[in-house]
């Protein structure tokens, strides 16, 4: 039995040995990659130079626009729906969920595809209506709107999961019927004692947003915008450790803030009980 | 990141609330069935007209118009999506614009066209890899996300689960720049080992299958471990008492358990898989043959004049296998919610 507690062990030790070997190594390498000035050396150009670099901070700065946007529209369009799901119409549930996972039959790229030829539409029947117009404004190189829609759409998934599970874990029929009970209207139940039982749902869809615009590359080279992932990717082909570096640091950056986010989570949840 | 429309559930407290499907006794109808059955003890003779219909909606103001509340989504929705699935599938069946008929007529060509040559290769181009790295990544996943399920420290697994959620999400572009850092031409353990003297190269299929499995293995880990939590520490137990070793263990208990959660899994990496776009753009171009290359070149002109429909047709084809891996998928995912119940 002894022998066999042992066996266990090593097995485990050798699978996580070999998984983080493999889950180690790109990491290390390119962290070196990006600091390696291929003399033996090591300089800190691609890091200190990040800001200088033509194209990097309009681009970080559009997705960073179109990462807030896509959030305030997702939650604006998601989270009444979900409530009135809950509140006071339950068989709109069955609904909101299918609609929510639909975007997860179609892969991104056939999405695209679909959206070029909506916008294709334009030039080709809509000529002399005012809908050409909306079309061309919504292709607006200086703020994509097609982006956000194509964003909210595949954020959609990810944020009903995500306020889903949060509901889960919230009795609101009670929590609003208290408050309406208590004199509260509508909003004002809504606003001030169910939202904030949803803040770290609210926040966790949040984040996986931002993290999913910050990172997304296929719509937007598709249809020729330059955001922060089209931008490392043209800018890698020719500065590769500059753009390196930067890969390095976005992934960083949302891991560093889903560990976060799940320790603020744990610690409330530990304060409540 | 998603370079894959993956259902990762969103993290891992998520996922083990059950991100699929909807459990019955949801607090939302408790209270409601509760107050049901308190009018029951008061009139008993309406008692099963009561249970019957508990009228949720009658008792709550404003329920007649809750709905409203729901029609920016749907309208948002009917116009996002609507609008380019009814492109999709109207273009893949007409001819193009640029057509010597002036485009808009009935045709099956575009859908037989992306069925042949070039289209087919990358079509099975696609379905190979996503078969080859979705079975490696099951076989990996499994035992790496028992290894961390069973560990007892609960940081790691925490640091474990979220690193998951990261790289099975941030695929793409970043992804792609790390392994060319590191494995590519020039990369630093090409140059330290010399690999490329062994015939080593990146930018083929098995060097895009290494890359890929660097966020199918973490996306297996997110979806395996809810089911690999729900295996009771009584059915080791018991079976350890029969006499049974920790190989027969697995054989005839834990793996039949677990078998609809696998499979699904596996159904679900071949999705990310074959979706996944990103990162062979970044990393390969178009030197390995894959249907989303080929979209996205179609989509960009690369094709010949009277064609341009052709990449709605590649695009209904992609959505074509994807509901086939989702139709595999779905009653899988319910099969197995029922031992983690």
């Amino acid at each position: 039995m002894a022998r066999l507690i042992d066996r266990i062990r090593f097995g485990r030790g050798l699978v996580l040995l070999l998984c983080g070997v493999y889950f180690a190594v790109p990491m290390a390498a390119s962290l070196y990659f990006s600091i390696d000035d291929n003399k033996g050396g090591t300089t800190f150009r691609a890091y200190t130079e990040l800001l200088n670099a033509p194209g990097f901070t309009d681009s970080l700065v559009l997705s960073l626009e179109l990462a807030g946007v896509t959030v305030a529209v997702l939650l604006l369009l998601l989270v009444p729906a979900m409530l009135a799901s809950r509140l006071g119409a339950p068989k709109l549930r069955p609904v909101i969920e299918v609609m929510c996972s639909m975007p997860l039959v179609v892969p991104v790229v056939a999405l695209t595809t679909g959206i070029i030829g909506v916008l294709r539409w334009g030039p080709d029947y809509l000529q002399d209506t005012p809908l050409f117009q909306t079309i061309v404004a919504i292709q607006d190189p200086d703020f994509p709107v097609v982006l956000v829609i194509a964003y909210v759409l595949m954020a959609l998934p990810f944020a009903y999961r995500a306020i889903d599970a949060g509901l889960r874990g919230v009795d609101v029929v009670t929590l609003v019927e208290a408050a309406r009970n208590c004199g509260a209207g509508w909003l004002r139940a809504v606003f001030t004692v169910v939202l904030p039982n949803l803040r770290s749902a609210l926040l966790n869809a949040a984040v996986l947003t931002v993290a999913l615009v910050l990172g997304e590359f296929t719509t937007a080279s598709i249809l020729g915008f330059a955001p922060f992932s089209v931008w490392i990717n043209s800018n890698g082909k020719s500065d590769g450790q500059m753009s390196v570096a930067v890969s390095m640091l976005s992934l960083l950056i949302v891991w560093l803030v889903l560990l976060l986010m799940s320790a603020v989570g744990r610690g409330r949840k530990a304060a409540r009980s | 990141m998603t370079t894959a429309p993956t259902p990762v559930p969103a993290t891992a407290s998520a996922a083990q609330r059950g991100g699929g499907a909807p459990g019955p006794a949801t607090p939302t109808t408790a209270p409601t069935t509760a107050s049901a059955t308190a009018e029951t003890a008061v009139t008993a003779a309406r008692a099963t007209r009561a249970t019957k219909a508990p009228r949720p909606g009658r008792r709550r103001a404003g329920g007649g118009r809750a709905w409203l509340a729901a029609l920016p989504l749907i309208l948002f929705f009917v116009i996002g999506f609507g609008l380019p699935a009814v492109a999709i599938a109207i273009g893949a069946f007409t001819t193009s614009s640029d057509a010597p008929d002036g485009g808009g007529t009935f045709t099956t060509d575009n859908l037989t066209g992306s069925l042949q040559g070039a289209y087919w290769t990358a079509l099975w181009g696609s379905v190979k890899l996503s078969l080859l790295t979705a079975l490696i990544a099951t076989v990996v996943g499994l035992p790496l996300a028992q290894a961390v399920a069973t560990s007892r420290f609960r940081m790691f697994r925490e640091a474990v689960m979220s690193a998951s959620g990261v790289l099975a999400n941030f695929g793409g572009v970043p992804l792609a720049f790390m392994f060319v850092a590191t494995l590519g031409n020039s990369g630093e353990v090409t140059k330290k080992l010399g690999l490329t003297a062994h015939g080593w190269n990146l930018y083929t299929f098995s060097g895009l299958s290494v890359v890929y499995l660097y966020f199918l293995v973490p996306l297996m880990v997110i979806t395996i471990t809810p089911a690999l939590e729900g295996l009771r520490v009584q059915w080791r137990e018991a079976a350890y008492n029969n006499g049974a070793t920790a190989l027969q263990y697995w054989r005839h208990v834990a793996l039949p358990v677990l078998l609809p959660s696998l499979l699904g899994g596996f159904v679900l990496l071949f999705g990310a898989s074959f979706a996944a776009y990103a990162t062979a753009e970044a990393m390969v171009g178009s030197s390995v043959p894959l249907i989303s290359m080929q979209i996205g070149d179609a989509l960009s002109g690369n094709v010949l004049v009277g064609q341009g429909n052709l990449a709605l047709a590649l695009g209904l084809d992609m959505i074509v296998v994807a509901c086939l891996v989702m139709a595999v998928y779905l009653p899988l995912q319910r099969r197995s919610a029922k031992w983690l119940a």
